[in-house]
């Protein structure tokens, strides 16, 4: 039984395997994406959300600095609900505005974040007071419609 | 007429029966091989012999194909993406197709062809030359000590070559890309790490060829143990090894990336 | 030690044993004989319990065969060994390693002792010189010793043998059969080998079953078989074409199908 022979190349195999996977983890993927439930919790009511989902990211002045953790429905205001993660080493002041924007054209949707001026920094499970909603196509078409035919009303005879 | 009609409709029933008759074997076959798995776990000396047949030996060809195919990948995607101006993101095209699904599927298929008929046949003539009776009339279960090690291999194989695909064509497509046609590096490697998230594509695509391996190894093993114990028997059931194995792969990846990936979109 | 009381047993709707009785005693050799097909192998498998019978009981060593579970009757087949008709010895093995098989799988004998035991069954078929061979390079007879000392690895006490004899030259032959007498002689050992070559077999067993029709034909010790009028046993003793073991292949009337349409 050549056992020797094949524990080596065996090994071996396995070894670039596992390499081939590591690289894998860190080189192609981000690994700092894999989280692992460390930071601190924030809430934010929204008019509409739009297209956000969970685990979109969080991100200020384009930097992602946490992850959506859940969506949900104020039953009462009827308003979205979105509770985030921030990441530990990231602070931002209780006055920060957290809106609902778009990655590109027509790419995902993420929360951006924007730190105001208070001396006060948001803590674990603290709510933002403001908050911008998503645009809705729908809604700027309409708006649009409507603002062109306010413009025009000396055309209805 | 009328006993042609009943000749067709009996044709058709005997093809589900033979068929579902087959899919009862095949249950009770899988079952007793999980049954015997845990006692087969400890003869790690049979499975590393096996993983060195059926992995290390495939290391060439799947390397070798994954690095071609990053490298078409690479032509291809360069060829479309220039034309709108997005030649930068041929990184995030080309690892993304590999992580999530050329690299379990071509290797899965890759492995089906190469390893996985060599065991069908191995198996097959193990049975027909009576090894298998022989083992059994010594009171050694063949299950758990020609069946289960060559399954385990498999299974642990595939993530493992499904992994070194993927390096291998991301590589190729870096040397197309980036020192062929000149694509920035930084540019390639940044965005690539930007939209391939190590949860669900990596660990995705890896679960994938686990799932792979597990019916690619279940099927050439059951075609090897039940093959009729001739010549032409031994051939067919390596054949239908590879058929089924491949048919097997495009179905399982259908249904995982629907699981996977519709949440994303 | 061994036996079968009306035993039934069909495959694929044909029957192949009609009701078989027969009983071995310790330390006796048994051959039995038969037409092609007739279900001599078929008697084996039963009494290894690789087949399970339609109807009937298979007894061996106290022990009802069809009954046990899969722990017991790998327990009873310890001490069962089985020739089989090519040896089926394991292609990618080496000889030594095919005789030490029984001794690594189901002992926990240090690797030593192991050698020394391989060694020693080896050199009692003659064979000791060949162990770093493979399979391949074996020829027929050669690849059959070391199936029998594979087979008698663990000193069974029963041994089974499916067609020794068939497809090896005169002295080949010669070779098995005097392993088998002093293997049973020197192991105690009860034997039961399936066979064509009445020559041999003669010299060999304590006595002859013939099977026929699924039945047992006859029983008798080989002086009888070689002096017995019966047909059967004429037909097969003589090698006559024709017999009660029809030379046509049942069909349509000869000249009816010669003239036909």
């Amino acid at each position: 039984m050549n056992r020797s022979k094949f524990d080596v190349a065996v090994g071996l195999f396995v070894a670039i395997g596992l390499l081939a996977m590591v690289f894998m983890a860190l080189k192609v993927g981000n690994l700092a994406s894999f989280d692992n439930g460390a930071g601190y919790a924030l809430e934010a009511h929204f008019d509409n959300i739009g297209g956000l989902k969970i685990r979109a990211p969080v991100k200020s002045a384009g930097v992602v600095v946490g992850r959506v953790e859940a969506v949900g429905l104020d039953a009462e205001t009827y308003e979205a609900v979105v509770r985030f993660r921030i990441y530990p080493n990231y602070r931002f002041s209780k006055d920060t505005i957290a809106s609902i924007l778009t990655s590109g054209l027509l790419g995902e949707q993420y929360v951006g974040l924007e730190s105001g001026g208070d001396p006060v920094y948001l803590g674990n499970g603290d709510r933002l007071g403001k908050t911008q909603s998503a645009m809705i196509l729908e809604k700027l078409i309409s708006q649009f419609l409507f603002s062109k035919a306010a413009e025009t009303p000396a055309k209805v005879p | 007429m009328r006993t042609t009609i009943y000749a067709f409709f009996e044709a058709i029933g005997h093809f589900f029966t033979s068929r579902l008759d087959q899919l009862g074997l095949a249950a009770r076959f899988t079952g007793s091989l999980l049954l015997v798995l845990w006692v087969a776990i400890r003869r790690t000396g049979l499975i590393i012999r096996e993983l060195y047949f059926s992995g290390v030996r495939s290391l060439l060809i799947i390397a070798v194909s994954g690095l071609f195919v990053g490298m078409v990948l690479a032509v291809q995607g360069y060829e479309v993406l220039q034309r709108y101006g997005s030649a930068e993101s041929l990184g995030v095209i080309v690892a993304l197709s590999l992580v999530r699904e050329l690299g379990p599927v071509v290797t899965a298929l890759l492995f089906a062809g190469r390893a996985s008929s060599a065991v069908t046949a191995e198996i097959g003539l193990m049975r027909a030359t009576e090894q298998l009776a022989a083992m059994d009339m010594m009171a050694v279960d063949p299950l758990s000590r020609v069946i289960a090690p060559r399954f385990l291999a498999a299974v642990v194989s595939m993530p493992l070559l499904a992994a070194i695909f993927t390096t291998a064509g991301i590589f190729g497509a870096w040397i197309i890309g980036v020192q062929l046609i000149g694509i920035d590096d930084g540019a390639f490697w940044s965005q690539m790490q930007a939209s391939v998230d190590v949860r669900v594509d990596v660990l995705g695509g890896l679960l994938k060829s686990v799932v792979f391996g597990t019916a690619v190894g279940l099927i050439s093993v059951f075609e090897g143990y039940f093959a009729a114990p001739t010549a032409e028997g031994i051939a067919s059931a390596t054949t239908r090894t590879v058929v089924t194995s491949s048919l097997a792969v495009l179905l399982l990846d259908l249904v995982l990336t629907i699981m996977m990936f519709r949440g994303l979109s | 030690m061994i036996d079968v009381h009306g035993v039934r047993f069909s495959y694929a709707d044909r029957p192949i044993l009609n009701g078989i009785d027969l009983g071995v005693r310790k330390g006796e050799i048994v051959a039995v004989m038969g037409g092609s097909g007739g279900g001599k192998t078929t008697l084996l498998g039963l009494i290894a319990g690789r087949l399970k019978p339609d109807s009937g009981s298979v007894i061996v060593d106290g022990f009802e065969v069809p009954k046990l579970g899969k722990k017991e009757l790998y327990r009873l087949r310890r001490r069962v060994g089985m020739l089989f008709q090519f040896g089926a010895l394991f292609t990618d093995l080496t000889v030594f390693d095919n005789v030490a098989f029984p001794y690594r799988e189901q002992t926990d004998l240090p690797e030593p002792m192991i050698r020394t035991l391989v060694l020693m069954k080896l050199e009692a078929v003659g064979l000791r010189g060949a162990s770093d061979l493979m399979p391949a390079e074996l020829s027929g007879g050669m690849a059959r010793r070391v199936a029998l000392a594979r087979a008698v690895a663990l000193d069974p006490a029963i041994m089974l043998y499916d067609e020794p004899f068939t497809g090896l030259d005169p002295i080949s032959v010669g070779i098995i059969g005097r392993l088998i007498k002093r293997l049973n002689q020197a192991l105690g050992m009860t034997s039961i080998i399936v066979t064509h070559d009445l020559n041999e077999t003669l010299r060999l067993a304590d006595r002859v079953i013939v099977l026929a029709d699924g039945k047992v034909h006859r029983d008798m010790v080989p002086d009888h078989i070689r002096e017995t009028d019966d047909a059967f046993i004429r037909q097969f003793a003589d090698g006559l074409p024709d017999g009660p073991v029809p030379f046509h292949y049942s069909g349509k009337d000869y000249l009816t199908e010669l003239l036909g349409p």
